[in-house]
């Protein structure tokens, strides 16, 4: 029972910073429609970018701050200067370029910075509390819950509260509808990838610490399970990547903690075959909705 | 002085034949044009030329005096241009509400925003009744009604209309051009509707213009062109 309890608090903390990578691609999948290759590896790039303003200044807030301006700086580029100049017709242009792109993020990092794991110091203990006996979450993983909860809480009344999410939301949606009603469409996916990437640069930048530490693929691993958690939420819905977030989550620290860490991502993709035999379009998908 | 005009336009797909082939237009302010055409004659891509649309091969379109050729879609509607296209052209995934607030963002403040909703609601009581339904949940007539009065909500100095009756009941349609018509009475809006309903457009419009192999073929007065038999058969087929 202890063990079970302490399983599910580290299995929510890891949930949650899936759920937030997750969050970033669905951003992107529905700001522009493509799934975005490279999110793992630009996000690293941002974490790089904290990692050298804390040695610099000592301090992790001055970093976390750092990471997710250049998180947004990073998808406002891209958008810019590589993806808005594809075509758009057929999704493999945008493929191969991300995938393009991580070559040279990686091989870039990894000649700037060196290929070795380089240690990152979260700003709070990582030691459990004891609450009755029983190991639960750290004040890491508090911090991990807390961060994640007001980037989603912010998110979610950005785009359903205020005038600039409704335009996000319509632009994505219905782009030439939304340009025939003024919105500046082109400047909506840009923003679009600005925040998907400081999201995801702040999920890599959450993660690092309680890994080997910083390298060129830290996040890859991360990629790789939040991309299945966004297709079993339904690429298209942030409440599908928020609770099957949590869901992988809990499901990859029980079966690490009882079972073993190789069946892990085992468990993943038995999970997101099932998902996608008995609900192809992920769970939380709309179906309805475009015809026109 | 003519709000509205647009001077050899022409307009075509890929490198085919031009749709629209050196077309010239010119509209009163306050005028209602009905746009009349045979099925493929060309009206949908004249509409979505003169918004921007569809890029022009040649060809300028002006607003009150000032040149839009070179204006994007987004920033001719900000001059004063809007386009209710073809079709359910209603973000299905948003709300009623979100719909018409989507329309008037640009124009207004927050406080005028709520102000000129409740004055579309007043305008088609029916989209009050459903002000939190989703797009999707709307009838057609209630979709048309929305895709019109969300156009309204930026107040524009000229309105295009591409076939606002498709699919709509009779009654549905009456009502509708009927709000058209006190709209463009009321508040001096200048509109281009284009229409296969020709004897509903003639009845709104004071002039009517029947477009066919790419050019304006008759321009006359709309209690003419809708007496004139012999018109009406060449271009109409009635
Ligand atoms: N996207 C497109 N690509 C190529 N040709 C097109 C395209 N859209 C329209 N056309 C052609 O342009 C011509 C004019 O079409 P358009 O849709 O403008 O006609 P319309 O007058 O609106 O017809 P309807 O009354 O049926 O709506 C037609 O011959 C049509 O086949
Ligand atoms: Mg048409």
């Amino acid at each position: 029972m202890d063990r079970f309890v302490f399983l599910l608090s580290a299995g929510l903390a890891r949930g949650a910073v899936l759920a937030l990578f997750a969050l970033s691609l669905v951003i992107v999948w529905r700001a522009a429609r493509v799934v975005n290759f490279a999110q793992a590896a630009m996000a690293v790039a941002a974490v790089y970018a904290a990692f050298a303003v804390t040695a610099a200044t000592g301090s992790y807030w001055a970093g976390l701050l750092t990471g997710l301006a250049s998180g947004a700086l990073l998808g406002a580029a891209v958008e810019r200067g590589l993806m808005r100049r594809l075509p758009h017709h057929n999704p493999l242009p945008g493929i191969i370029v991300a995938i393009g792109l991580v070559m040279v993020l990686q091989a870039g990092l990894a000649i700037a910075f060196g290929p070795e794991h380089r240690p990152m110091h979260p700003p709070f203990s990582e030691r459990p509390f004891i609450i009755g006996g029983v190991p639960v979450l750290s004040p890491y993983d508090l911090f991990i819950l807390i961060a994640a909860a007001v980037v989603m809480g912010g998110l979610a009344l950005l785009f359903g509260r205020t005038s600039l999410g409704l335009q996000l939301r319509a632009a994505a949606f219905a782009p030439e509808t939304s340009r025939l009603l003024g919105v500046r469409v082109p400047r909506m996916v840009t923003l679009g990838w600005a925040l998907a990437v400081a999201t995801a640069a702040l999920a890599a930048l959450l993660l690092v610490p309680t890994e080997l530490g910083l390298n060129p693929h830290a996040a890859d691993l991360l990629f790789v399970n939040a991309f299945a958690v966004a297709v079993i939420g339904g690429l298209d819905s942030p409440v599908g990547a928020l609770l099957a977030g949590i869901g992988v989550g809990l499901l990859v620290s029980l079966v690490t903690g009882y079972a073993s860490a190789a069946a892990a991502p085992l468990a993943v993709l038995a999970l997101l075959t099932l998902v996608l035999l008995v609900r192809p379009g992920g769970i939380f998908s709309a179906k309805e909705a475009r015809t026109a | 002085m003519s709000a509205f005009a647009c001077k050899d336009l022409t307009v075509g797909y890929g490198d085919g034949a031009p749709v629209i082939d050196g077309l010239e237009l010119d509209m009163a302010e306050g005028a209602v044009v009905a746009l009349l055409g045979a099925n493929g004659a060309g009206k949908t891509t004249l509409l979505r030329a003169l918004a921007g649309l569809e890029p022009a091969r040649s060809g300028a379109v002006f607003l009150g005096g000032r040149d839009l050729t070179n204006l994007s879609t987004e920033d001719r509607v900000r001059s004063g241009l809007s386009l209710v296209p073809e079709g359910r052209s209603v973000v299905v995934e948003l709300t009623v509400d979100e719909n018409l607030r989507l329309g008037g963002l640009w124009r207004h403040r927050a406080r005028a925003r709520k102000a000129a909703v409740e004055e579309m609601y007043e305008l088609f009581p029916p989209l009050d009744r459903r002000r939190d339904a989703a797009g999707h949940t709307l009838s057609g007539g209630e979709r048309q009604m929305l895709a019109l009065a969300r156009a309204l909500m930026a107040r524009p100095e000229v309105l295009l209309l591409d076939e606002p009756s498709l699919g709509l009941a009779p009654q549905a349609t009456a009502q509708l051009l009927g709000v058209l018509r006190a709209t463009a009475a009321r508040t001096g809006l200048t509109v281009l509707l284009a229409e296969q309903n020709v004897t509903g457009a003639l009845s709104v419009a004071q002039r009517g213009v029947v477009l066919s192999l790419g050019a304006i073929v008759a321009d006359r007065p709309a209690a003419e062109l809708a007496a004139d038999p012999a018109l009406r058969h060449a271009y109409l087929g009635f």
